[in-house]
């Protein structure tokens, strides 16, 4: 009404017309932004230049000639003499989604369990995890990592070591089975060896997870039509045994192992997980489980007193309580902030730089910076991975949030 | 029915009993709250256990075995001792300069030192109700402490604007016009004018302050290191990011300039979904490439730009969470009292927004402050690298744990404080629509 005011003539000038005063503000400051990109693109266009430095991603097809990664951990098979920049990027990505994917596993584990154990009746088990929550979220990461990795990972035993002028082995043998060697260097484990036909385990275990798909939405039609329920975990969880087992029966063994076995400088054969990997991994989960703590705490504390004595009305026990009524509910509010910690990992990972874990950042944002000089580019690149992780992670977490948020009327 | 057929009927009420031993005192309570179940109390026993043996441990390690005074790491360790030897703070005392200031000139320590006495009387105020005195110092911070302390610290800083006469002339003049402007918009009742012209009076008058601070020696930022530096990244990460934050939320919820709202959506989804790390390798390598040649800034300052961004993406979502929450009547209201945009953010809207998030942006600077660590790996000698370098140098080889541990109990200290005291302003707060 006012606008059409304006236009009969009664009102205010033009300059004080909101829409105008919008249009005006929005065009000065796109212009001013696109000034300051042009300055900032021709600066450093003449920078470069000045550098000796070719812009464009020409620098991804050289030959890289470092090596990254020691040779017990080479996830993509990188070779010094003929793997390039761009190879270096493949190796530092799966690096860092490697120890992100580890670490979300294990600190959702730590998260949850300390979470609940924060909950507890029990003051002396309630104290103790409060103290875990306060004084791990309290300290830095980095530092985290540097006490995980200098002051806890490096004080284990070296692999070998001279005892009494004879050099023996000094790794740790975990339950004595010759198998897993812990120490200084990592975890020395086995190998995974596919022989022709191992395709039919993984066949096996997607057969099995579809079986349980079906298994479940059958019982819970039954339990509506009839109200028997049907113990679908326990069958799931042998299903998912079972078939694997019997897929590695009937092809005769298609999987061997490689047994980590000590020689006379060195463990032959076997895989290892680097102790920079077990540093980092210990930090990260230490870290982010004591924060999925607190957002597993404040989620089932969100849920009302009155649900648990609703459901004890309707006659239900504890145990079903807890899996039928508080969690789902306590996981509508848990779910958002326990995205934003699994994608602070993720980019959290990244301080793998600070002990040589061979990450993007390290080997990549770091290294081949320095060689190449490429800034613009590498860092963009960088930057573009992480966004990407970003917005998968949360399009994923968005799509499993809906699925539990109430749905009301 | 007769009352004689009853064989006996009370007529008073029986007197409240006791509760059963069973069901009251310290005996019950250990019943029902630590062996109320058979996996309560394994629990119980396995924490006690934990709680008494963690206790006994750090006790014995910070306190029985520790050697309190060392020349170098000979005395703290287990094979040159001859028996097991704890914390080191013989260690600590020894470097505790370093990791308090870094390699910042010994004679002026009392610089920084006094900047902290300051910062301390100019926050208690404002922190503690209890205290007096939040209006003096509250814009007294804000308007004076950041050159004051950048003149302490730093000294003054040279500004090629102030070394010709046409720069001092053309500045005098500005000042002068400054005020002049803004006694006129005060007169005339027009903020803007008023708030533009002393604007421009202060910004000279800080310049002019800046370039002669307090006539002290110039010590460069790369003398600035240790717990010092923590703290003025952290400081002037977080003034810096502040009212950026404010600027961008205000920007990503402006619906009538979609250019803009786009502009800083894009800025702060991009900030805030990379890991800062690669943010300060983009200050590091690729600031120098957006100067023209010739300009170039030193680390701190590359720092300090990279964290700064960081830190307002982040402080733009807390400040836009208050914004949500502040009900649509209030930006109506404030419409129909003819308040034009800025009067009613800034009258009605933003104290009312960011009193709501004031817990939020402490738990913000919580994390910031733990993420100035981060700067050790551009090489900047931060309360962390310091003591990096402390445990690798020949003099304390070997000396991780007490170091380490050290580091971590000064963050631990800081950081649960500040979340008590976020805890303590969440409750003070909380007032109004809960009655």
């Amino acid at each position: 009404m006012a606008v059409e005011a304006e236009r009969a003539g009664g009102g205010v000038s033009w300059w004080y017309d909101k829409r105008t005063r919008a249009i005006i503000m929005q065009v000065v400051v796109i212009s001013l932004f696109v000034a300051f990109i042009g300055y900032i693109v021709n600066n450093t266009a003449t920078n470069m230049e000045a550098r000796g430095l070719s812009p464009g991603f020409g620098f991804m097809d050289q030959i890289a000639g470092f090596n990254p990664t020691s040779a017990e951990f080479n996830l993509t098979d990188f070779d010094v003499n003929s793997s390039t920049h761009g190879d270096v990027f493949i190796l530092g990505l799966v690096n860092t989604l490697v120890i992100s994917a580890i670490g979300v596993v294990l600190a959702t584990i730590v998260g949850f369990t300390m979470g609940v154990l924060r909950l507890s009746k029990n003051p002396l088990i309630n104290f103790l995890a409060s103290c875990y929550v306060e004084v791990m979220r309290n300290i830095p990461l980095l530092l985290h990592i540097f006490i995980w990795y200098f002051a806890v990972w490096l004080t284990l035993p070296e692999l070998f070591e001279t005892i009494d002028g004879k050099r023996q082995l000094g790794a740790f043998n975990l339950f004595g089975l010759d198998m897993v060697f812990i120490s200084q260097r990592g975890i020395n484990y086995p190998n995974a060896i596919l022989n022709p036909g191992w395709q039919a385990i993984p066949i096996a275990l997607a057969l099995a997870i579809a079986g349980i798909v079906v298994l479940a939405k059958w019982a819970k039609k039954r339990q509506d039509a009839t109200g028997q329920p049907f113990p679908v975990l326990w069958t799931s969880i042998a299903m998912l045994i079972v078939f694997p087992v019997i897929a590695y029966l009937i092809m005769g063994g298609p999987i061997g192992w490689d047994l980590p076995e000590p020689g006379r400088f060195n463990l032959r054969g076997g895989a290892t997980l680097p102790g920079s990997l077990m540093g980092l991994l210990l930090a990260l989960v230490v870290y982010t489980g004591a924060f999925i703590a607190e957002a597993v705490r404040s989620g089932i504390q969100s849920v009302s007193h009155g649900q648990t004595e609703a459901a004890f009305a309707l006659g239900l026990r504890p145990n079903i309580t807890t899996r039928k009524v508080i969690i789902p509910q306590a996981m509508r509010v848990i779910v958002p902030p326990m995205t934003s910690q699994y994608l602070n990992l993720t980019k959290n990972s990244s301080l793998a730089v600070a002990i040589g874990y061979p990450d993007l950042v390290n080997i990549f944002t770091g290294v081949s910076l320095n060689q190449t000089g490429n800034a613009v580019e590498i860092i963009a690149m960088t930057m573009g991975v992480y966004l990407t992780i970003s917005l998968v992670i949360s399009l994923f977490m968005n799509w499993y949030n809906k699925s539990v948020t109430l749905v009301e009327r | 029915m007769s009352k004689e057929s009853i064989a006996y009927v009370r007529t008073e009420l029986h007197p409240t009993l006791p509760p059963p031993a069973s069901a009251v005192g310290p005996v019950h309570w250990i019943r029902m709250n630590l062996f109320s179940t058979w996996y309560y109390g394994v629990g119980t026993v396995v924490s006690a256990y934990l709680i008494a043996w963690l206790a006994w441990e750090i006790f014995d390690w910070a306190i029985l075995t520790a050697v309190w005074h060392a020349k170098d790491f000979q005395d703290c360790l287990e094979r040159y001792v001859g028996e097991p030897v704890g914390a080191c703070w013989g260690f600590v005392d020894a470097r505790f300069d370093q990791f308090m200031y870094g390699p910042y000139d010994p004679a002026s320590y009392w610089r920084p030192n006094l900047t902290g006495i300051l910062l301390i009387i100019g926050l208690l105020p404002v922190m503690f109700d209890k205290i007096p005195g939040r209006k003096i110092t509250g814009p007294l911070m804000i308007f004076v402490f950041p050159w004051v302390a950048t003149a302490l610290l730093h000294g003054p800083i040279e500004m090629t604007t102030l070394q010709s006469t046409i720069g001092i002339v053309i500045t005098l003049v500005l000042a002068v016009g400054g005020l002049f402007l803004g006694f006129r918009g005060r007169q005339q009742y027009n903020p803007g004018q008023a708030m533009l012209g002393f604007g421009i009076t202060y910004a000279i008058a800080v310049m002019y302050f800046l370039a002669f601070g307090f006539g002290l020696d110039v010590i460069g930022t790369n003398k600035f290191g240790g717990f010092m530096l923590t703290l003025v990244l952290s400081a002037v990460a977080i003034g810096v990011s502040l009212p950026l934050g404010i600027v961008l939320a205000l920007g990503r919820r402006a619906n009538n300039m979609p250019l803009i709202q786009m502009l800083c959506i894009g800025f702060i989804e991009l900030i805030r979904s990379v890991p800062l790390i690669t943010v300060l390798f983009m200050a590091q390598f690729m600031l120098p490439l957006f100067l023209p040649e010739g300009v170039d800034f030193d680390n701190l300052i590359r720092a300090l730009v990279g964290m700064s961004l960081f830190s307002s993406a982040y402080m733009a979502e807390v400040v836009r969470g208050g914004l949500q929450a502040i009900p649509k009547g209030q930006f109506e209201a404030a419409d129909a009292l003819g308040l034009n945009y800025n009067m009613s953010m800034r009258l009605v809207v933003l104290p009312q927004a960011l009193k709501i998030v004031i817990p939020n942006i402490v738990s913000t600077f919580i994390g910031l402050f733990k993420d100035t660590t981060l700067v050790s790996i551009i090489g900047l000698l931060d309360l962390l690298l310091t003591m990096k370098q402390s445990v690798t140098s020949t003099q304390w080889l070997g000396m991780e744990h007490t170091g380490y541990i050290f580091v971590g109990s000064i963050y631990l200290v800081c950081c649960f404080g500040m979340s008590r005291y976020s805890i303590y302003l969440e409750k003070k707060l909380h007032t109004g629509h809960k009655r």
